[in-house]
């Protein structure tokens, strides 16, 4: 990381970036001492995140930019993903029934289930952010 | 991610390799909705598949229904540790049939 405690990775909002991506969480992860199952688990949902922004905040426009915080706070990781896409509906980001067995949806399900705590807001009229912490052992 | 097609006991053995993402997922799509447009029962092999994301399970259970709605036969073999971490997240690996190798379902096909 960055200072020791602080990632930050900009990347336009195309799919082929999503390797790279992985990639960052993963080798941040591991510098934290996060052990391979959560490495593992932290990809996914990170991965998962990228992905409803490009394909609900930017509707597949590539040229967006998405900016990927990672912090260090000790015992705990805390990752900030922003965009500056219109703002999104928020009532509408949530995790569908397991039931319903359905192409697709599945994405905030993962993040959810991942993460200890996901927060979804917007940046004024300028984007949107989702706030995810994770604890680590 | 590559792919490719075989036949194998009758099923069209369609071979994912490398990481399933959004950046490839609809070849994967297309690839396994093609074979059963042409009515061919198929198995997925994820045995190389060393990472898929959401996109690349829907590609999976679209092909499930598709073949349902068709009455063809449809699985996965060779699932890799990595695929089924997430197959478990979506509890989907209760619902496609999965075995170790395309011997084994054609044994359990019976």
């Amino acid at each position: 990381m960055n200072d020791g405690r602080r990632l930050e990775f900009r990347f336009p909002a195309d799919p082929a970036m999503l390797r790279q991506v992985r990639e960052q969480v993963r080798s941040a992860s591991l510098a934290c001492g996060c052990c391979e199952k959560t490495v593992a688990e932290l990809v996914i949902a990170i991965n998962e995140a990228c992905m409803n922004v490009i394909q609900h905040a930017y509707k597949g426009d590539c040229s967006g930019e998405i900016i990927l915080e990672i912090l260090n706070n000790g015992g705990e990781l805390e990752f900030q993903l922003r965009d500056f896409a219109a703002p999104v509906d928020l009532a509408r980001i949530k995790p569908r029934d397991l039931d319903d067995l359905r192409p697709g949806g599945l994405g905030t399900h993962f993040i959810h289930e991942i993460m200890d705590d996901c927060v979804y807001g917007h940046l004024g009229d300028r984007g949107n952010y989702l706030r995810m912490k994770k604890k680590i052992s | 991610m590559s792919y490719a097609v075989r036949t194998d006991g009758g099923y069209a053995v369609v071979e994912l390799t490398g990481d399933v993402d959004l950046s490839c997922s609809p070849d994967a799509r297309a690839t396994i909705l093609s074979c059963l447009t042409s009515n061919r029962p198929v198995l997925v092999d994820l045995s190389r598949v060393t990472y898929i994301d959401s996109s690349g399970v829907a590609s999976l259970v679209e092909g499930y229904q598709t073949a349902k709605k068709k009455g063809l036969k449809f699985g996965l073999v060779g699932v890799s540790e990595a695929a089924l971490s997430v197959l478990k997240l979506a509890r989907l690996d209760k619902v496609f049939p999965i075995h170790a190798t395309v011997a084994d379902r054609i044994q359990a096909d019976g």
